[in-house]
């Protein structure tokens, strides 16, 4: 256990108070590693979240820069930020936050060929992606890689979310592929409520500083869904399905791949 | 019979309801973005035809949800 300072038994007072956490939880997180992919609605507010709260390093994968049009929702990219890389937009906001986190940036698109050597530095990935391809690639690499991650979905007025630890349900136990590229929402219908994306990206990092400091219980073999219209949330619980392509009876996946679906972009691509 | 659809409780009066009507009935439009637990076990979409519903089950439909930029 690493001894904190008195800048830092200060700084992270409120946590340190709480006694599930304590000293102890706290030097947990300060030597916990995270990998943020995807540094938009959800992103933004995990990383927010995660270096405020003393995360050792955080690294944060994202190979755009920032468009006017993000900025209704990813809280870490500011007016005068558009234009920038959002690697170094995210970089800027989160060791002004919190000096002391080490802040290791990825300015590239994760995909098949990359991936698996990126995430193995890490003890917990965050899903911050905002396309299928992306989610069933973050899924494929953690599964194999045995890593522990958050998967992270909204659209319109609804977020879900799922905790995936070795052993236990993976997302593609839940859905097996990619949805056909006719059923995926086009891009006007695919709008969101710009604080819907905070709700689910601060569940997110709480379960990442849950998992570090060793407490509660995760979102594990369960989804939960909700939809901010009514403000309706529930858990459902899930179990691993024998026929997962990737981690059921008979697997047919044994290797990554780029699945190719365009993300919606309302203004081009 | 009565059936849990997604935690709430809803009744019906027909008892021969096939997984692919109750899709049609709960206005899911696009059964293509939805996987479908039925008592808590994943049900394969080429099955929803053939299964039919009884009281007491428990439905949840879980959506794709691809955002988060
Ligand atoms: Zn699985």
């Amino acid at each position: 256990m690493i001894d904190l300072t008195e800048d830092q038994l200060e700084r992270y007072s409120r946590h340190i108070i709480l006694k599930d956490i304590g000293v102890e939880g706290q030097s947990k997180i300060l030597e916990f590693k995270v990998l943020i992919i995807g540094l938009g609605g959800l992103g933004a507010p995990a990383a927010l979240y995660l270096a405020a709260a003393g995360v050792g390093t955080i690294g944060i994968a994202d190979g755009d820069t920032v468009d006017l049009s993000n900025l209704q929702r990813q809280v870490i990219h500011f007016t005068a930020d558009v234009g920038k890389r959002k690697v170094i937009s995210a970089m800027e906001k989160m060791k002004a936050i919190n000096p002391d986190t080490n802040v290791v940036v990825y300015d590239e698109k994760l995909v098949a060929a990359n991936i698996a050597g990126v995430i193995k530095d890490y003890d917990f990935i965050i899903d911050g992606t905002d396309n299928f391809p992306a989610k069933f690639l973050i899924n494929d690499a953690c599964v194999m890689g045995k890593k522990p991650f958050s998967h992270g979905g909204i659209l319109r007025f609804e977020g879900q979310t799922v905790t995936y630890l070795p052993g236990h349900t993976c997302y593609r136990c839940v859905f097996t592929g990619p949805p056909p590229k006719s059923s995926v929402p086009s891009c006007s219908e695919a709008g969101v409520l710009g604080a819907i994306a905070g709700m689910l990206g601060t569940i997110q990092a709480a379960e990442a500083i849950k998992y570090a400091a060793g407490v509660g219980r995760l979102l594990v073999d369960r989804m939960l869904v909700f939809d901010a219209l009514k403000m309706d949330f529930r858990t459902v619980p899930l179990s691993r399905n024998p026929r997962c392509p990737l981690c059921g009876e008979n697997p047919s996946i044994r290797e990554l791949v780029d699945h190719e679906q365009p993300a919606c972009d309302i203004r081009r691509k | 019979m009565k059936i849990t659809i997604n935690g709430k409780g809803t009744a019906h009066d027909r008892t021969d309801i096939t997984l692919a009507e109750l899709l049609v009935i709960n206005k899911v439009a696009a059964p293509h973005m939805v996987t479908v637990q039925l008592n808590g076990g994943f049900v394969a979409g080429d099955k929803y035809e053939s299964i039919f519903i009884k009281d007491g089950d428990e439905v949840d439909f879980l959506y794709f949800m691809g955002g988060g930029r």
